[in-house]
């Protein structure tokens, strides 16, 4: 079997105010079930190490975590290569209950923007406070990308990972390094 | 462009993240149904100047569908809830008549 | 002559010239000037021409509501038209052009408008070119349109870029004038987070040209110091050229930021388009001055009387050696007394006062030796292309010359208007101030927010307040009650600043000069510079009944004009009053709508042009396809092959290549934009028995079903096969264009009708790439990869299978499009292009080929299978189609079936799918009609079906079509008649609709 690849295969740009690098393909699951139910929190518990979010959060340890994407949704964030082994073990905790697993990992394209000006450039294309003060670490926001549906959060005050779907990540590609080509800086976020 | 605050993931956003889904709390009329309640159901709607009970759904953001509560003519938000609800929940009639003491609840509440 | 100075400019760095040209003649200014000042600086008073009747214009403001000094301004991706001298600031290199001449600014053959302008009154295109009526497409809108329109369009594509920006605050301030940085500092100190705007490049808007004194300091200092101190604030963000462009609904402002048109060499995007969400905004947008309407007030050197003063004070700009100022206020004095400070010659002021005793700028003047003549007008500016004398009358008379004072410039003041726009685009009120004689917000009608309550509140001169000491505590309180509502607490040290105060005497409204002008002079008196409106015009269109300011307002073109009457507003209005004989507030003003100003189209598109001008959805194989000769079919966002065009085929050769291929070999459909929905839950049968026409909770796991899906109208809306993967769980498939809209529906109905059923549902269309393995050599293939049985006994058609194929992980669907075997191969996304190589590799001696969505039209056509979006278009039920085999008769219930059930859906009449065959092979044209017996009421042929897919069938060698008939069933082999839009008229026969294979041998092998 070949290596799989992400959309953009690692594509990066770092001639503007930020820099957008496409990442290798990055495994995703998404759950959907009473986020309040054992058969849910302790496997993800077990597979992530990390505590299960509250509304809008997003708990990353490393590459692993679980964000909150709706009432009854979360995503399952870990390495591709644990993807099979992950569903596995969330399928077998879910027994006969009613939850939904589902592997994404290929449906999505993911990127990192970093630099400071990260902030600006996520702002200009999202109608979104992305301000230190409203925007931090641990929060995920589900919200349009121009004119594509996209998720993204803060992994440090610099540093943004995006997630948008496979199809169109040439275009959020471009929209990026059109957000960040050189001389557009802002500078409106403090801190 | 109006803000409104979804009650599903508690986000307040403008209105380019919902979808606007028309008038609420209609009740499906399905085979059996005489051709009035289907009429009726299917295409009779309200378009009141003034307070107005109406479907969004949260559709760049959690995905998921609301009720809002709405003047059509000053655009004032008087409440957002969920669309798992039947009736119009009583805090957001004491809201309206509050602020609308002429205003009688639609008989749907 | 207009002129630099020696002294004065305090925007310029003069250490800095600059050279521009204007119109190719090369000129010189100081980084610092407007192009208006560097022009006016040049002694280049004539700017342009006017509109209607190309009389030769000059600059006459200094700001945004400039009418006449419009230019063409840079050229190739940079050319822009109609751009304001006045809001343009100079840099080196700055070509600019004027406008609406020709052949020249200085001898314009347009000009011979004017001596007809008394056969051009208002209303006059609407009177004159209505008969007779085949006049105006070929004889009148030709010469109008040749004649017509300011500057030229530009012809090259826009070289710049430009971007948005989303932004929030507490408090949005629009002004940074000492009224602007007093409330954004209040609001500030309060703890508020505030962003505070200036359209020009400086603060303090036109205080520093006022002069005053704050706190025992000039209020330049005091300036200097509120900009220090929100520098340092954390809390505050301050732009310079961010204009507010418009207040809307619930705090939305857009705010247009100049990036780098004043420094074109710059790197990055020209224009910033601000999307400010605001919990309140303060509009501190200042007043603009009105002009007085006398004859020849259109001459190049009459000007209103501050914008002298500016271009004195701010750039070091005399407009002429001796000026008339002309007023009915106090404020025009301030000009007065600076040229005659300055050592400029002021030979008269014209004042159509009569005050009881001097103000006490009156009385500064006169000491100054200015010759102040109470009770005073022009009766008409003598000139051409510049201001020659002025002859002077009574106010109160009709205007018969009592004295003519030579001079080269006028500076006029009727009073000040603040700009209420912002404050009005959303809603908010206005009332007439009698003693301002001008409206001004009114507090109790503000525009209305989410929460119900105003967010709006005009401050300092915008509000009405005019003393600098009342406009800083306008500002102060205004700010401060703002932040209170918002729940922030101003600290008790935080106070108002005091300036001191000048007495000024009331302005007297004048609205004609002289008060009983006659009809001669009331000709060549201008309201609207730029549209060419005179008093004359409005009284005629009052005279001819149109009492409404908004229908005047359309007759006449009075302020529809770029400047959208920033001038001409107030007096127009008060012109019509006069003429109606009613009070101003009964006549109202017409509606303020945004942009304040205009913007440009790129600032408004934003990110969105070129490459990222809309998504473009791709799927894993895109690029192969692109290397291999796609010819792209757009669906929805996404692009798909069409065909896969060999070099020196044309598009039909490669479709008909790709059809006889498939049907004699193999080929390979990327169909990975199908949808892919899963449906889980122990209701997820009951609820796919709800969606789907069919019943789909009795389908096996392991097995396949074809299914329909309706509206709740009954209409046919989308299609696909669902497989059942185990008790609980379905994958449906959708088509391309569903998707997205088929997993919505599903939520919709989960969330909002039947929230207790137990399903919940994911969209995993771009988890998978798809790829259709088709034609007689497809299981060849598969056998070729290896790593499982895809034999008739192991995969029966209908049934799916998990497994691996050469290596690579999937789900293989034994189902049919194409009416061949067919292998439908389902892989993650990421292995996509390798599995597709794959198979590329294992087919080659076995004669594969790509195939696109052309060919696979044609196959399916061949079969009769119906295509959403072709042989449905939103007003077909699955009856209408023959389809009643999908529709099941035990079910309840299921989404449209009441629906189908009233009586237009179960009328006889109902047009039905058919097949059709050209009698001579031709053939059919797409969507024609095919008509019958007799004419309807509009004497048309009466229709009875249409044609809804046609194509050329290489298999059969002739063409083929379905179409939707009148009683089509029941008339097979008739012969139908199809007028074409080429003049031909064509005959098909109704036949079967499925043409080839009827027994579906092919497939179930």
């Amino acid at each position: 079997m070949s290596e799989p690849i992400s959309a953009l295969n690692g594509a990066v740009y770092n001639q503007g105010i930020a820099e957008v690098t496409a990442l290798d393909p990055i495994g995703m699951i998404s759950i959907r079930g009473d986020l309040a139910a054992g058969y849910l929190k302790k496997p993800l518990k077990k597979i992530t190490g990390v505590a299960m979010p509250d509304m809008r959060g997003i708990n990353l340890d490393g590459g692993t975590g679980v964000a909150w994407m709706s009432p009854d949704e979360l995503l399952l964030i870990c390495p591709y290569a644990d993807v099979a082994t992950n569903l596995e073990t969330l399928h077998k905790a879910i027994g006969t209950n009613h939850a939904l697993a589902v592997n994404v990992s290929d449906a999505r394209a993911v990127f990192r923007v970093t630099g400071k000006h990260t902030r600006e450039v996520l702002a200009k294309l999202a109608p979104v406070d992305t301000s230190p003060e409203a925007f931090t670490p641990g929060t995920i926001r589900r919200t349009r990308l121009a004119q594509v549906p996209a998720a993204f959060w803060m992994v440090d005050t610099d540093t943004a990972e995006l997630v948008c779907f496979r199809s169109v990540a040439q275009y959020v590609f471009d929209l990026l390094k059109t957000a960040a080509q050189p001389g557009s800086q802002v500078n409106y976020h403090r801190g | 462009m109006l803000i409104l605050t979804c009650p599903n993931c508690g986000i307040t956003a403008e209105e380019t993240e919902f979808h606007a889904g028309g008038e609420a709390h209609l009740t499906r009329h399905g085979p059996g149904a005489s051709d009035d309640d289907f009429e009726k159901y299917l295409f009779m709607r309200e378009n009141p100047k003034g307070v107005h009970f109406e479907r969004w759904r949260h559709v760049y953001g959690c995905g998921k569908w609301f009720h809002a509560a709405r003047d059509t003519m000053t655009l004032e938000i008087f409440g957002t809830y969920t669309a798992q609800t039947s009736t119009i929940p009583q805090d957001i009639i004491d809201k309206i008549s509050d602020r609308r003491p002429d205003w009688q609840p639609p008989e749907t509440a | 002559m207009s002129t630099r100075i020696a002294t004065g400019g305090r925007l310029l760095n003069k250490s800095n010239a600059v050279s521009f040209s204007f119109n190719g003649k090369q000129l010189r200014g100081y980084e610092g000037d407007t192009l208006a000042s560097a022009l006016l600086a040049n002694d280049q008073m004539l700017v342009g021409r006017s509109f209607k009747y190309h009389r030769p214009r000059g600059i006459v403001a200094a700001g945004p509501e400039e009418p006449n000094a419009l230019m063409n301004l840079g050229r190739g991706g940079q050319f822009e038209p109609n751009q304001r001298a006045t809001t343009t600031e100079l840099f080196d290199g700055l070509q600019a052009a004027s406008q609406n001449h020709w052949p020249s600014l200085e001898f314009d053959v347009g000009a011979i408008n004017k001596h007809l302008s008394r056969f051009l009154p208002a209303g006059f295109y609407y009177k004159m070119f209505i008969h007779p009526r085949p006049f105006w497409k070929h004889v009148y809108e030709p010469i109008i349109r040749h004649s017509a329109g300011l500057g030229k369009a530009p012809k090259e594509k826009d070289a710049d870029s430009y971007e948005h920006f989303h932004a929030f605050c507490d408090v949005l301030v629009i002004g940074g004038g000492v009224a602007g940085l007093e409330a954004a500092r209040t609001a500030a100190r309060a703890g508020a987070k505030v962003i505070l705007l200036e359209q020009t490049a400086h603060w303090g808007g036109r205080a520093p040209v006022d002069g005053g004194m704050v706190e025992g300091a000039s209020v330049a200092s005091h300036i200097d110091g509120l900009v220090r101190e929100l520098s340092a604030m954390e809390n505050v963000q301050m732009r310079t050229r961010v204009m507010g462009a418009g207040v809307y609904d619930h705090g939305y402002v857009l705010g247009y930021e100049h990036l780098t048109d004043h420094a074109p060499a710059a790197q990055g995007p020209r224009h910033r388009l601000w999307r400010i969400r605001a919990g309140h905004i303060i509009t501190a947008t200042g007043a603009i001055e009105r002009p007085l309407s006398f004859a020849g007030n259109d001459i190049p050197g009459v000007m209103l009387a501050a914008a002298a003063r500016d271009y004195l004070v701010n750039f070091g700009v005399s407009v002429g050696d001796r000026t008339v100022v002309v007023t009915n206020n106090d404020d025009a004095y301030r000009t007065a007394i600076a040229l005659v400070e300055a050592g400029l010659n002021v030979p008269a002021i014209l004042d159509a006062r009569v005050l009881p005793e001097d103000s006490v700028l009156m009385a500064r003047a006169k000491e100054l030796g200015i010759r102040v003549l109470m009770g005073h007008a022009v009766s008409s500016v003598k000139g051409g292309k510049r201001v020659t004398a002025v002859n002077v009358c009574s106010q109160a008379g009709e205007g018969a010359v009592l004295e003519t004072i030579e001079c080269d410039a006028v500076a006029m003041s009727g009073g000040w208007s603040p700009v209420v726009h912002l404050w009005s685009h959303c809603g908010g009120k206005l009332v007439w101030d009698a003693a301002l004689a001008t409206f001004r917000p009114d507090v109790n009608h503000p525009p209305i927010g989410a929460d119900g309550h105003g967010f709006v509140t005009a401050a300092g001169a915008a509000a009405g307040f005019f003393g600098l000491d009342d406009i800083l505590h306008d500002a102060h309180a205004a700010a401060d009650g703002v932040v209170t509502t918002l729940g922030f607490k101003l600290p008790v040290d935080v106070v108002s600043p005091n300036a001191a105060r000048q007495e000024e005497t009331p302005l007297a409204p004048v609205w004609m000069m002289p008060h009983g002008a006659s009809v001669k002079l009331r000709e060549k008196t201008w309201l609207d510079y730029q549209n060419d409106v005179k008093v004359s015009d409005v009284r005629l269109a009052a005279q001819e009944g149109f009492v409404s300011v908004e229908h005047t307002k359309r007759y006449t073109t009075l302020g529809m004009a770029t400047d959208q009457g920033k001038l001409s507003n107030i007096n127009g209005l008060a012109t019509l009053a006069g003429a109606l004989d009613a009070d101003i507030p009964t006549v109202g003003t017409t509606t303020f709508r945004p942009p304040y100003h205009p913007i440009s189209m790129g600032a408004i598109g934003g990110e969105a042009r070129g490459d990222v001008f809309q998504p473009l959805r791709r799927t894993p194989m895109h690029e192969w396809h692109a290397a291999n000769g796609a010819e792209w079919e757009p669906v929805g966002h996404w692009r798909r092959p069409y065909s896969y065009n060999r070099p020196g085929e044309t598009t039909h050769d490669a479709v008909m290549r790709e059809v006889t291929n498939t049907r004699t070999n193999m080929g390979l459909l990327d169909a990975s934009t199908l949808g892919k929905i899963i449906v889980k839950g122990p209701d997820a049968g009951k609820f796919l028995d709800m969606l789907y026409t069919n019943m789909m909770s009795s389908l096996k796991p392991g097995k396949c079903r074809y299914g329909l899906m309706c509206s709740e109208n009954g209409f046919l809306i989308d299609d696909g096969v669902v497989a059942r993967v185990d008790d609980d769980t379905f994958l449906c498939h959708t088509t391309t264009g569903g998707a997205d809209r088929i997993h919505q529906h599903m939520e919709e109905w989960l969330q909002t009708e039947w929230w207790d059923w137990n399903v919940y549902v994911a969209n995993v269309t771009e988890q998978y790439a798809q790829i259709a393995v088709v034609g007689p050599n497809a299981r060849k293939c598969l056998e070729k990869l290896g790593g499982m049985d895809v034999s008739k006994d192991a995969l029966g058609f209908m049934e799916w299978v998990d497994g691996e194929l050469g290596g690579f992980k999937c789900r293989i669907y034994r189902i049919s499009f194409s009416g061949e075997l067919s292998y439908e191969i389902a892989v993650d996304a990421g292995v996509g292009q390798a599995f597709w190589d794959a198979l590329m590799v294992a087919g080659n001696d076995l004669g594969v080929m790509p195939y696109g969505t052309e060919c696979l039209h044609i196959l399916r056509a061949e079969k009769g299978f119906i295509m959403i979006g072709d042989e449905t278009d939103g007003t077909v039920i699955p009856q209408d189609l023959g389809l009643n085999w999908a529709i099941s008769k035990k079910k309840e219930d299921y989404l449209g079936k009441r629906a189908q059930e009233r009586s237009h859906m179960v009328d006889p009449t109902r047009w039905k799918l058919v097949g059709l065959e050209t009698t001579d092979g031709s053939t059919l044209p797409d969507g024609a009609y095919a008509v019958g017996e007799g004419v309807n009421e509009n004497n048309q042929r009466n229709m009875i079906g249409r044609v809804t897919s046609t194509y050329h069938s290489p298999t059969l060698g002739k063409g083929i079509a379905m179409g939707l008939v009148l009683n089509g069933p029941d008339r097979m082999n008739e012969v139908l008649e199809f007028p074409g839009t080429d003049g031909k008229t064509y005959h098909a026969k109704i036949v079967d609709p499925v043409f080839y294979d009827k027994e579906g041998e092919k497939q179930n092998v």
